[in-house]
């Protein structure tokens, strides 16, 4: 089909499709990291999940040809470096930051060790659904494009939402994220807890990665994320630990980063590098806003300690 | 940390060897750590079919073994001494700031710019000039990480990384934007430094000046810390704030003054790696030494003199990546699973300090 001619209108709905399409990596990470955040600690390492998520993902899915199996491998992957990280910090006086910091570089030398031969390959992708059928314009139809695993991150944002308010595993998370002695004192083991939401936050940030090396941009390469993992974690703060906040926070990042090519698009290429930037520095002002000097962040987890 | 404890006599009491054990304790243990580090990475290349034999000896080959070598260990010294005392000033006040790289790739930037105002001045005043540019650049980008941090309570490891990629896409803006070299056609660059304002290299040794630089840094820092009260009441307040500010201590100056000192040196790298190395600033300065001095500050347990050590270690390391894929086939990502696996193993190792008894005195008083 011929792209119809719409003008500046283009940005606008670049920056929607951008932000449907750039933000599933998002949500997916900071579901995860919200998860974890709650039991009281910080993964800073879902980089490098994220990066070795898309490298594991690529690498099964194009050696088994289904898309599916590379992102329930990257999964596993992700949900294994999150029982690293969580048993390394279950010992007294090693800093959680610091292993987070390891574990990223860990990660990612990892992805790169072992992608090296899948740089070239190209593996299957993951199926999106056109929502935008009932539009004539391509450029509509292309941003309509949704994948099925946003909808699946939309959907696990409320289930996890859900689970924090309503279910059991979700008071005994909040339990142990907001005082280890109450938990003790309540027959919880919390580093057993840690441990658990730690990985199940790795194992989701794995999926986000298997998103974009299969979905957007859609191949694996070393550069294939750029800072989504951390950007993510600070998102996280922005919404208060809260997974729907999460959501509405990861489609406003997913569209700050579409703004660069978008505008590209339209022929403004000046100061591409500096649109580039946008997401970080958006991110950046949004953690200036939302942290406190002086008292405790509302919504915190009172056993964190990127809050003390 | 030694338990006090009142049944213990006086360590001048104890013999000379078991009186030095807890002071052992933190140099055993790291070392420990780091072979424990090597061991499961050559387990590691086993897994994967490679020699770790071979890879260590082509490590001593490639980084140790020959004046060429050491030539190019040192000069990947310089900027990782530098990029450790970035991270290592900011833990003494209880900070991780990881975002090194941005002042590094930031100071060389202003550094190459300087560079080309000051043509015509003396070279001297021109060469001081650029390092103070570097350094300029470098301490207020990281100075602004500690002052977010004293003033808005932000998170200093996160907004310093966040920082680090804004550093860098700032960096491709200029050095393709507006501070081009026409010339620079397939690499681009800014104007290359007038050969006056070229750091050379260093009698007797074949290492720019830049290592000396650096040496010299540890020496000052290691003094500010261990030595004026300024150091000391970074450490209070390092240990604890409340008790700090309690005390009247001067929180805040000390936390913007840490993280700016230490932003200031990662822009001195960025000088020295446009003064002395590239000649202008482009994508070459954006090689990773950020976030590998993150690792020797760790290493180093923070400590400015045990910096110059470990630096020149994994400055042979990263000297040697080169031979290391060539002649066994391996990614360059090799460097990175080893730095990666040795920093774990370093983390996990400070579970250890005052758990192990042969360290503690009342061992050695029992015997």
């Amino acid at each position: 089909m011929e792209p119809v001619e719409i003008g500046l209108w283009g940005v606008p709905l670049a920056i929607l499709g951008g932000a449907i399409r750039a933000s599933t990596p998002f949500i997916f990470v900071s579901l995860g990291e919200c998860l974890t955040e709650r039991s009281g600690r910080i993964n800073l390492g879902l980089e490098g999940t994220l990066v070795f998520g898309a490298m594991s993902g690529y690498a099964i899915a194009f050696e088994t040809g289904n898309p599916f199996i590379g992102v329930l491998a990257a999964a596993v992957a992700g949900a294994i470096f999150g029982l690293v990280h969580g048993w390394i910090c279950k010992f007294k006086g090693v800093n959680d930051i610091a292993v987070g910091i390891a574990m990223m570089l860990f990660g990612m030398g990892l992805a790169f060790f072992f992608g090296k031969p899948y740089i070239q390959p190209q593996a299957p992708d993951l199926p999106a659904i056109p929502f935008g059928w009932w539009s004539d314009i391509p450029q509509v139809q292309a941003a309509l494009q949704v994948n099925v695993l946003f909808i699946f991150g939309a959907v696990l944002a409320v289930l996890i939402a859900w689970m924090f308010k309503s279910t059991r595993i979700g008071l005994t998370i909040r339990v142990v994220g907001d005082s280890t002695d109450a938990a003790r004192a309540m027959g919880i083991n919390p580093d057993r807890v840690r441990l658990l939401s730690t990985a199940a936050g790795g194992a989701l940030a794995g999926i986000g990665g298997a998103y974009l090396s299969l979905h957007y941009p859609g191949s694996w390469t070393e550069g294939v994320s750029s800072g989504q993992g951390l950007m993510a974690i600070a998102l996280v703060i922005f919404a208060r630990w809260n997974p729907i906040n999460c959501f509405w926070a990861a489609l406003l990042f997913g569209g700050a980063g579409a703004l660069g090519p978008a505008l590209q698009s339209v022929g403004i290429s000046e100061g591409y590098y500096l649109f580039f930037a946008a997401p970080y520095v958006l991110t950046l002002i949004l953690l200036i806003m939302t942290s406190s000097p002086d008292r405790a962040m509302q919504g915190a987890p009172l056993e964190l300690s990127v809050t003390k | 940390m030694v338990p006090q404890n009142k049944a213990v006599g006086s360590p001048a009491a104890l013999p000379v060897f078991p009186a030095l054990m807890p002071r052992a304790e933190a140099v055993l243990i790291p070392l420990g750590a780091l072979f424990a580090g090597f061991l499961a990475f050559s387990v590691f290349l086993m897994l994967v079919g490679k020699s770790p034999i071979e890879f260590f000896s082509l490590v001593w080959m490639g980084g140790f073994s020959s004046a060429f070598s050491w030539q190019n260990t040192l000069s990947r010294v310089a900027p990782l001494v530098f990029a450790a005392l970035c991270v290592a000033l900011p833990a003494r006040l209880g900070l991780v700031v990881i975002g090194g790289e941005g002042a590094i790739v930031l100071g060389g930037l202003a550094a190459a710019v300087a560079g080309t105002a000051v043509v015509g001045l003396p070279a001297g005043l021109g060469m001081a000039l650029m390092a103070i540019a570097g350094m300029g650049l470098g301490g207020a980008w990281i100075g602004a990480v500690g002052a977010l941090r004293i003033k808005r309570g932000v998170n200093e490891t996160i907004s310093s990384l966040l920082m680090a990629y804004i550093a860098i896409a700032l960096f491709n803006h200029f050095v393709e934007g507006p501070f081009r070299d026409p010339a620079s056609l397939n690499k681009p660059s800014t104007l290359p430094l007038d050969a006056s304002l070229r750091v050379g290299d260093m009698p007797f040794i074949a290492a720019h000046w830049g290592v000396m630089a650096g040496v010299i840094a540890c020496v000052l820092c290691w003094i500010l810390n261990e030595r004026t009260t300024i150091g000391f009441a970074a450490r209070i307040a390092g240990d604890n704030v409340r008790a700090a500010q309690v005390q009247g201590l001067p929180v805040a100056k000390l936390v913007i003054g840490f993280t700016a000192l230490g932003g200031a040196f990662a822009g001195l790298a960025g000088y020295f790696e446009v003064a002395a190395i590239h000649g202008s600033a482009n994508a070459s300065l954006i090689a990773g030494y950020g976030y590998t001095g993150i690792l020797v500050a760790f290493l180093a347990r923070h400590n400015p003199l045990a910096i110059l050590p470990v630096a020149v270690l994994f400055g042979g390391f990263e000297a040697a990546g080169g031979l290391i894929q060539r002649r066994m086939d391996l990614p360059d990502a090799t460097i990175l699973v080893f730095q990666g696996m040795v920093f774990i193993i370093i983390l996990l190792s400070e579970a250890l300090y005052g758990r192990l008894r042969i360290f503690q005195p009342a061992y050695w008083e029992a015997r």
